[in-house]
Order: C-alpha cells, then structure tokens, then sequence
C-alpha cells in the first residue's frame, strides 16, 4: 500500500467482564460460559421480573476502582448508577443500569510503544442476556439465555488517541494483560469476555481538529481482527474523501471471513436512552483514605515490575514479558530468579531456557526443585571465563593450521574447534556462550 | 412553549416506548399529553435557583453487598421459564430479529 | 358475623379460645360469597390451604387481603392488567414473606387501579370496584379493593401500597385506617413497581390498632431493597392509648382552595386535639399543587422505565394488552425523559421536591405533626376518573407533598355523612421515621371520637 496522506484518528470503547463470584445486582452465580444448561442462575432481579430491584456488588466496584488506579485515572469520590433505557429481548428490565455522567474513573492514561493514550473514562455496568439465532420448524426465531444477564460489566473508553492499527492492538493487549494481572477479568475474547469496538475516522496529514464524522466499528472478537478491520476502514474512508464527500456517521461490523466492515445503522436517529439516576440504588461515595488503601493494594504493575528486573536482575524485558501474566505467577518467577542469583545461575540464561521451553515447569512447582532441575541439565556455570579461555587457546594453539584455514576463509572450522574445546572441558556447558568467546579468540 | 403535541410526536414517543398505537388512540393520548403538560408548565414559576435536586428521600449512601453467591433466590431452569408463553430447551423464544 | 371483628379482637377471642379460626374463616367466605361478585373486590381468591406454621404464628392464620400488586408464590399476581393476566409469581414479596411469616393468612388479591395508576379504581382492566359504604359511588385508588375489602368485612385487614395518596386517599373514602408508612420502612422487593422512589407498602385496617400490629410485622430492613432503612422497627402498639397532652399539633391546607364541601367540618373535628390538652395551631405550607406537577413528572417518568419490562417474553402477554392509562402514563414519562425535556422536566421536579422536604423539616421545628384533610371531598360517584387525564394527581393532591417527601402518615375517618353514608378522613402527617406520632395521635383520636365503624359498634 503506498503512503496515505491520511492520518488514523481513533479511539477505542473496550467492555470486560468482571470475574466476580456473583453477579452484578444480584446473588445469581457469575458463570454464564461455563454454565451447564441455559437460564440455570437467574433470579427476580436479573430476569426482569415484577419486583425485582438490584443491590449493588461491592467487588465489583473496588474492582473498578483498582483498574482506574492501575490506568492513572482520577476517581469521583462520588458516583452513581443510571438507568438507560432501551428495548432489546436480551434486555429484561428494559433499561440497563450503567453509569451516565459521573463514572467511577476518569482522566487516565496508558503507555504503549507508540506513544500514550489518555483513558477518557471507566464505568461499570451491568451484562445482556445472550441472543442465538436459530430456525425452529422452519420458522425463524431468537433464543434467549439469561445467565448472563447482570454479570458485571467495565467499559474502558479512551480519547481518539490512536495512532495507528498496530497501536489499537497493542492497546487491545496492554488492557488484556493489567486486567488479568490484577486479577479482576479473564479477558477471553472467544467467551465474550472481552469485547473490542474502535471509532475510526482520518484526516489530511497536518490537520489537527478532530474530523467532523466517525465510523464505529463494533464486534470485533480479536487482537488481529482490530488490526485488521482499522486498516480497512482506513482504506475505505479514505476512498470517499478522495471523492471529497464525508463518510456517513454510522455503525459497522466486521466481517472476519470477508474482511471487510458493513453497514449495521446510521447514527443519524441517535439513541435517546432517556437516562436517569436509578432511584433503587443509593449513590456511592469515597473517602480519599479508602482510595489511597485500594491503591496501596495495587499490586507492582507488569510494566514497572519488568523495567526492575531488568535493573536488578540483568534479565531481558522480552524474556521477563512471557513468563507470567498473573499476580501469582509474577510473585513465582521472582523466587526463581531469587534462588537462581543465590545458586550462581545467571537470571537472563534461565528466563531464556523457560521461555523457550527448554525445561519444562509449572507455576505449581517449587522454585527450589525448578532451579535444580535446571542446574543439572544446565551445570555450566562452574566453570570460569579464564578456565574457558585458557582451554579454547589450548585447543587452537594445537590446531594453529586449521586456525590458517579458518582465517583463510573455512569458517565452517568453527564447530570443529567449538567440539575440541567441549571435549577437552569434559564438563557440560552453555553452548550459546561457548561460541561467543570462541568467537572472540578467534578474531583476535 | 406551545403545548400542542402531533399525532407525529405521539407516534414517535410510542416507538421509543415500544406501545402499539393506532393513530385514533394517539389523537387522544396527544389531548391527555397537553392537559398533562399544563399542570407541568406550572412547575417552572417556582423559584429553584440553587437548590440541589433530591434523587433519594433516604439519604443512604453505599448501599452495598459483598460478593457472595446467594442460591436462594436463584430459580430453577422450569422456575425461571414458568411463565414465558414460548420456551425452547431451556432458552426463551422470540421472532427473529435484525442484528442490533 | 365474626368477619366484622377487628383484627385485635379476633386475635383475643382466638387467645380466649372463645371463638375458632374455622369460625372466622366460615363468616368471611360467606360474605365474599355474598358480596364480592358486586362489590368486585377480590379478582383472586387464595386456594392454598393455611398452614400450621401460620396458625402457630402470632397472626394466627387469620385472612388478610393482599392488593393485587404484591407478588405472592404460586398465586396469581395480575397488578389489574391484562398483560399479567396469566402470571403466576414464582416467589414471594419480602413483605408477603414477613406477613406469611407471622401468620397471616391471604384471603385473596385485591383489585386496584391498573398498575397502582389511580385513584379511583376504576382504570382496573378487571372491571371497577364499588365503595361498600355506598356503592354508587367509587372506593378511591389505587388501593381501592383493599381499603373496600375492610369496609365490607371481607377479611380482617389488608395490604395496600402508595405513591402519592394511594393507601390514605381509598381509606378516608371507604372510612377505614390507611397507614403509609415511611419511604424505606417496609421493604418494595416484589412489590409491581410504580414510582420507585416513594413506593411504599403499607397496611390498611378496621383500627389505628390494628395498623400498629399489622406495621410491626412487615416493617423492616430487607438486604434486597437497597432503599429500606436500618432504623430499628419499634413495637408500634406501645404508642396506643398515649396521653397527647402538650402536643403541638399544625394544621394545614385548609385555605387550599376546592375545599369548600368539606372545611367546616373537618376543622369542627380539629377541636378534639384540644380537648385532649394539644395545642393546634393553623399555618401555611408550601403550595401543594406545585406538589402535583413534582409527583406526575417524577412519577410518569419512574413509571415508563419500570413498565418496560412487561413485554410478553419471560411472562405475561405483549405490551398491546397495556390499558389506555397506562399507556398514557409510559408515554409521557417517556416524554418526559426524553432528550431535550429530561433537563427541563425530571430535575427541575427533583428540585422543588427538596422544597417541600426542607418545608416539613422547617414545619416540624415548631409542630409534632401535621394534619389536613385527606381527600378535598367525599367519595366520587361511578364513572368520574374518566374526565380527565389528571384526575387521579388533582385529588391526591394534599396527600403528595408527604409522599413525595418520604414522610409517614395515616388516615383516618373523620366524618361519616348521614345522608349518603360516605366518610371524610384526617390526614396525620409526622417527620421521617415517626409512625410512632401518627400512630399516637390517630389512635387518640379514633378512640375519642366516634366516626370508627369497628368501634361503635
């Protein structure tokens, strides 16, 4: 694709669910993918039923809080839960109840490699029912599972930020990965429990006011199919204004197996959700202390964690990345790496033998039974650079010829001298590290 | 302000409301709008400038539960589909709709 | 007839073992038998049989009648609307489990203005019910089959709820005791909601006694209603038979205008506080018509949000089933909710209900409580409420300050006219939390007066 004169200007609407053991507004167990048959855990409150009023999940809400805190988001000490209202079968109260004007958090921001993107705004809300889409005796019809009405909901909405498709992925990532971390939400995209949506609009290259439309893209289920469905709809909108009309102000789907997005609605007729304060819920209101605790609970995030390793530990970020996404897990390999400095193990050639698979092990596992299961397969480190150096200028000052040979352009003679000096160690080494130094004497 | 509703906005206010409205019912429900809106109307010669909306008489704030699984409240699945006039194993029955 | 015992009379003679609960239970049907296809109170008549763990509890088993918008366990619950026509609840109110709890026993659903929309009990889609003190002439709203079950001796005493007037205003028309107690004092789960934010259950009664005893019972915090308070319920028969002297009691909109009918009659029953050592004293309060636009915009919009659920998918029949004043009402809350109007309508309403709250708590710094006529007149006759799409807010309108501002007051009757055999109530109005004022005070009085049918006789 040759370059567009065109900028991406995007910004994303994620909704989580959170992996509370109750649902949002009620005592329904919070389990709808792993629930055995339909409509098994509702109640009065999460079916609609008459009567039916919602009392508010204090998990939930710290939750919210926790994440805020984790984004650099400023917190209401205030808030509330709204109603809006609108009518949808997966909908059984008719309103869902959300949150309107003043959410839990507001004003965060998140860094990617790319560059920071401000965090508009976090609120929590509540889940739909489940809609499946089937012909019964030829006739088509909807079935409807409640169990997963009223799960709580998170929705993360960030400023048009985004610079780029690779950025919203990494974005999409990020989010994935502290949400995780924190422990609050599985994240799974295939079980819903993530779902992506990106406006996208574009602008001449040096404009700087916002575009006067937006295009929303919305079930997006995956990293890549983000990436994907903004490059699309680069290209699209970008054919239209070449023909110098606006794209229409609407929402899209993305069509994973044609790649493309499609019209759903125009946005023209906007929603009138008529929200208002929802009179069965009391509002909510913080203390600073009580935010000030929530944050002192936070955990060391990911990122933080890893930029220290790196200091302390000499172990590489793309190592230190894949070796843990969660609390516990993170809390794991630090003992490893803790153990393995004690022992002598050098911390970054064990982060790269786990990552690479090279030692099979489970978060499970005692650290000390990891570390010497390593030493045995690994017991290299006992053997000094000047024990290596003096039995490697051994070895090339007994074959000072096939050295000639080597110099003259042989450089397959490598393995030969690498198999000599092995040889001669007796011992097991670290291969990777053989070479270099070999390497080394062989240049001087 | 005129207070004169049209059959248009009536009908417009059903749709958002999802009521079935005939356009003979919405000529006298758009009469019982005005009459309505009039008593309303009255509301706006009352002085409120600075005065704080009440949302809840109670005064209560936090209100909250911990997040605790309560079965006895839960419904069974045939407790849950009792009432629905159309079920299909287990799940509740409606006429296809458009993709929203 | 044992039907027409109050409810503390049937418990003592129960006690005394002068008398059985078959007794009981016999006179009652015999008079549903009698009256009901006429009267058209009960639109449900329980089948289950009573329990031992009912005859057991304090209440004994005795029958209470249940308004219609109650959800009451494997008991048809139709909040007098064809949409719920079929609906058979698959749980129970708190309120109904408390009662059930206690042991009363449910004679049957009482029939009401559809979705507790009125005051009239004539927009019920199961036909309307007639005052049993003179049945030309409607019973009031919405609770009118419960108060109208108590007038006729059809049980021996009753559930209602109210919004704004909707236990008071059938009670002072049927001549019976209507409490409502304060917003958050008895639990809304599994009551149909109407206007959420000043729903409140509440019983309606023979006595101010028998309210006393029926209020200890399902008063209290529920975990699922997140609006019900904390306060501790106190044992509301202790302010029985209480001494009023020194009281300071205000009476207000008496210079309400359209009052005319019923003004000299009601301050002539004012005097009686005085003769009990109260000082009364008349003062103005805060204009109540501003009350009404307050409560309709509040009320209408509440009500097109809680009303959506009814769509025919998990229960009941589609929304074309709606009743005209029904749908009148979703639609203007709609309205009313709507872009553009939310901010014109909903919070400007929300504002001046701080007025009338910071009003009261003004007036309660000099006054016990507050007392005024409960309706501007006597019952209306058949067929009225369809005038005019206001009807049902115009003639609740001394009653919707207090509703709206979550305070508890009862009714009681203050005037039973000769001629047509239809009763004037007193509206008892105290600050939040003080049923116990309201309590003291009507039961004063009731017991010092004689416009009580129960106890004259």
């Amino acid at each position: 694709m040759s370059k567009s004169n065109y900028n991406l200007v995007c910004g994303m609407e994620v909704h989580a669910e959170l992996k509370t053991n109750s649902k949002m507004f009620c005592g329904c167990k919070n389990d709808p993918f792993g629930a055995q048959k339909p409509n098994i855990y509702t109640c009065p409150v999460c079916l609609g039923m008459p009567g039916g009023i919602p009392v508010a999940n204090k998990q939930a809400i710290e939750w919210t809080i926790k994440l805020g805190l984790a984004l650099n988001c400023k917190i209401n000490l205030f808030s509330k839960f709204d109603r809006k209202n609108y009518f949808y079968p997966d909908l059984p109260k008719a309103y869902q109840i959300s949150q309107y004007d003043i959410p839990f958090c507001y004003d965060g921001v998140i860094e990617t490699s790319y560059g920071p993107i401000r965090i508009t705004r976090i609120h929590l809300e509540e889940d739909t029912g489940k809609l499946l889409h089937k012909k019964i005796k030829g006739e088509d019809v909807s079935l409807i599972d409640f169990n997963r009405s009223s799960v709580p909901l998170i929705e993360i909405v960030t400023e048009p930020d985004i610079k780029s498709p690779e950025q919203a992925k990494e974005y999409g990532k990020a989010l994935r990965d502290i949400i995780r971390y924190l422990g609050i939400g599985d994240c799974d995209m295939e079980q819903g429990g993530m779902r992506l949506e990106a406006n996208i609009s574009i602008r001449k290259e040096g404009e700087s006011e916002l575009p006067n439309y937006k295009t929303e893209v919305k079930n997006i289920n995956s990293f890549r199919f983000v990436e994907q469905a903004i490059k699309y709809e680069m290209e699209r909108q970008e054919e239209i204004l070449e023909e110098g009309k606006t794209p229409k102000q609407e929402t899209r789907g993305w069509d994973s197996d044609k790649s493309v997005t499609f019209s759903q609605r125009t946005k023209e007729d906007a929603e009138d959700y008529r929200y208002f304060p929802d009179p069965d819920l009391p509002p909510i209101r913080f203390t600073k202390e009580q935010i000030e605790q929530i944050r002192d609970e936070l955990p060391e995030l990911p990122v933080v964690l890893v930029s220290r390793w790196e200091k302390q530990y000499n172990v590489e970020p793309r190592f230190s990345e894949l070796l843990f996404s969660s609390q516990d897990e993170a809390k794991w390999i630090e003992d490893i790496f803790i153990m393995s400095e004690r022992e002598g193990i050098k911390v970054n050639k064990i982060a790269n033998t786990m990552v690479n698979k090279k030692i099979d092990f489970k978060y499970s596992d005692k650290p000390s039974d990891l570390v010497a299961k390593y030493k045995s397969a690994n017991a290299t480190d006992d053997i000094s650079d000047e024990e290596f150096i003096s039995v490697i200028k051994k070895v090339l000052e007994n074959n000072s010829d096939a050295v000639a040979r080597y110099k003259d352009g042989q450089t397959q003679l490598v393995n030969f001298f690498f198999g000599q000096t092995m040889k001669t160690l007796g011992k097991k080494v670290d291969a990777g590290y053989l070479k270099k130094l070999l390497q080394k004497e062989l240049e001087k | 302000m005129s207070n004169k509703i049209t059959i248009q906005q009536v009908q417009h206010i059903a749709n958002l409301a999802n009521i079935p409205v005939d356009d003979s019912e919405a000529e006298r429900l758009a009469q019982g709008f005005e009459e309505t809106l009039e008593t309303i109307e009255d509301l706006k010669a009352v002085n409120t400038e600075g005065v704080e909306p009440t949302h809840q008489v109670t005064g209560m704030e936090n209100v909250l539960r911990e997040d605790i699984v309560d079965k006895s409240r839960t419904f069974t699945q045939e407790e849950a589909l009792a009432n629905a006039k159309q079920t299909h194993q287990g799940f509740f029955v409606v006429p296809r709709i458009i993709k929203k | 007839m044992l039907n027409t015992l109050t409810l503390k009379q049937a418990l003592d003679k129960l006690e005394k073992k002068e008398i059985t609960l078959q007794d009981i239970n016999s006179d009652v049907k015999s008079a549903i038998e009698k009256l009901n296809k006429d009267l058209n109170v009960y639109l449900t008549l329980n089948e289950q049989k009573i329990t031992d763990q009912e005859t057991t509890a304090p209440l004994a088993g005795l029958p209470i009648a249940v308004k219609d918008n109650y959800c009451t366990r494997d008991l048809r619950t139709t909040a007098s609307s064809t949409v719920l026509d079929n609906f058979i609840p698959q749980y129970d109110s708190t309120v109904i489990t408390k009662l059930k709890k206690a042991g009363g026993h449910i004679v049957g659903k009482t029939n009401l203005d559809a979705w507790a929309h009125g005051s009239s009990t004539e927009t019920s889609q199961y036909g309307r019910t007639l005052n049993p003190r003179n049945t030309d002439h409607l019973p009031g709203g919405s609770s009118g089959g419960s108060a109208a079950a108590v007038a006729a001796d059809l049980c021996l005493a009753s559930l209602g709820t109210e919004t704004a007037g909707s236990i008071r205003q059938p009670s002072s028309w049927c001549g019976v005791v209507g409490l409502k107690p304060t917003y958050g004092r008895c639990s809304r789960y599994g009551v149909v909601a109407m206007a959420s934010s000043t729903d409140s259950p509440g019983p309606i009664t023979k006595t101010v006694e028998d309210s006393a005893i029926i209020l200890n019972y399902i008063a209290g915090h529920d975990k699922y209603d997140g609006t019900t308070s904390n306060q501790e319920v106190p044992d509301f028969t202790q302010f029985l038979d209480q001494d009023i002297k020194g009281m300071k009691i205000g009476v207000v909109y008496t210079d309400i205008e359209g009052l005319e009918e019923i003004k000299e009659l009601f301050i002539e029953q004012v005097k009686i506080f005085e003769k009990l050592g109260a000082t009364v004293e008349f003062v103005k309060a805060m204009d109540p018509h501003h009350a009404i636009g307050v409560y309709t915009i509040i009320q209408r919009g509440e009500v097109s949000s809680n009303l959506g659920r009814f769509d025919g998918i998990r229960y009941g029949n589609d929304r074309s089933f709606f009743g005209h004043e029904a749908k009148n009402r979703i639609m203007l809350g709609t309205y009313t909710l709507s872009k553009g109007y939310a901010d014109q309508y909903y919070n400007t309403a929300q504002k001046v209900r701080t007025l009338f709250i910071e009003d009261y708590q003004k007036l309660f710094q000099d006054y016990d409580v507050l007392i005024s006529p409960t309706s501007p007149g006597y019952a209306k006759k058949v067929g009225v409420s369809e005038s005019s799409a206001m009807f049902g807010e115009l003639e609740d309108m001394l009653l919707e300050p207090s509703s709206i501002a979550g305070l508890p007051g009862i009714s009681v009757p203050c005037y039973r006219d000769p001629k047509t055999n239809l009763y004037l109530g007193m509206n008892i109005v105290a600050p939040m939390f003080r049923e116990d004022l309201v309590i003291k005070v009507g039961d004063a009085f009731e017991k010092n007066t004689k416009w009580n049918t129960w106890r004259n006789k």
